[in-house]
């Protein structure tokens, strides 16, 4: 039996569907909101890596750099934010987040 | 046949490991099993012969940012149980949406067909003709070296601005100053005093 590439297709479309559900199931904790986005920017990953495996074109994983680029940049922000806010109010809890509301 | 083996075990595990992070009580197992999740992506992407980003993976994503995560995670002091308490109250919510979103996403892989004229931009040499690290390089530092310079760019950005946000000056804490340093004079420091004999200083 061959792996294709619908297989590796598969494999990214059920961790992006895990993050997803990660955002909706922890809500309230920021940091697990931030590991389910790296879950779905790697499952972004996979897909493109796969397909610039089977289409024999090298540009997909160019494009697999720049967003592992996009993603390290956007963990370091996101943290320090966190860590900022939770010195700031002592809780990160999503809900309470609302100082911009008025 | 090994390669299959080695997909559906790289594949399973990710999978395991990724819906553990989504479901760990706590957030320390949670970056672990991210780290797990990430080895096994690394090990799909060798498989697809695509190791320069697989070792780019390991390097950078799980020694740096993954680590970054955990540091955090210890760091912060956060009653986490507090945090997950909707947690069954979000499950049914968070079940539908992402079944929908999955069924979607099968729905494009089931409908899903390559344009029949398509070239490759850039064909991917024979693996007996180059590595996969000089031919990603060959195209990286040439024709996409603008893209490059713009990722550092992003990268230098997030730096600043990390450090922007979390550096704070503690006001009881004494800093060096060079300029006062370099501006002292014998005047200012040195005091010469005739003591009497048998007399202290008062």
């Amino acid at each position: 039996m061959t792996i294709g590439l619908s297989h590796y297709l598969t494999v990214a479309a059920i961790l992006f569907t895990l993050g997803i559900f990660g955002i909706f199931l922890n809500r309230k904790n920021v940091i697990v909101i931030l590991m389910s986005i790296e879950l779905m920017l790697l499952a972004v990953n996979i897909n493109l890596v796969a397909f610039s495996a089977f289409q024999g074109d090298l540009v997909g994983q160019v494009f697999a750099m720049i967003v592992l680029t996009v993603a390290a940049a956007e963990a370091a922000i996101g943290l320090a934010i966190v860590v900022v806010y939770f010195r700031n109010r002592g809780t990160i809890d999503v809900a309470e987040i609302d100082l911009l509301k008025g | 046949m090994l390669a299959a083996f080695f997909f559906y075990l790289f594949a399973t595990v990710c999978i395991g490991a990724a819906f553990m992070v989504v479901a760990a009580k706590n957030p320390v197992h949670a970056v672990l099993f991210l780290i797990l999740a990430f080895f096994n992506a690394a090990g799909l992407f060798v498989l697809l012969g695509a190791e320069f980003l697989a070792m780019i993976l390991v390097v950078v994503y799980v020694g740096a940012v993954l680590v970054l995560f955990l540091f955090v995670v210890m760091m912060l002091d956060i009653d986490f149980a507090e945090l997950r308490a909707g947690f069954l109250r979000y499950l049914p919510v968070g079940a539908v949406v992402g079944l929908v979103l999955l069924v979607e996403l099968v729905f494009i892989l089931l409908a899903w067909v390559t344009a029949p004229d398509i070239a490759a931009q850039a064909p991917t040499p024979a693996a007996a003709q180059m590595s996969n690290t000089e031919a990603l390089g060959r195209i990286l530092y040439t024709r996409y070296v603008y893209l490059f310079q713009a990722a550092g760019l992003i990268l230098l950005v997030a730096m600043v601005g990390a450090i922007v946000l979390t550096l704070h000056h503690k006001r009881y804490v004494r800093r060096q100053s060079i300029a006062e340093q370099v501006g002292r004079t014998r005047e200012d420091s040195v005091e010469l005093v005739e003591v009497e004999s048998g007399r202290g200083l008062t």
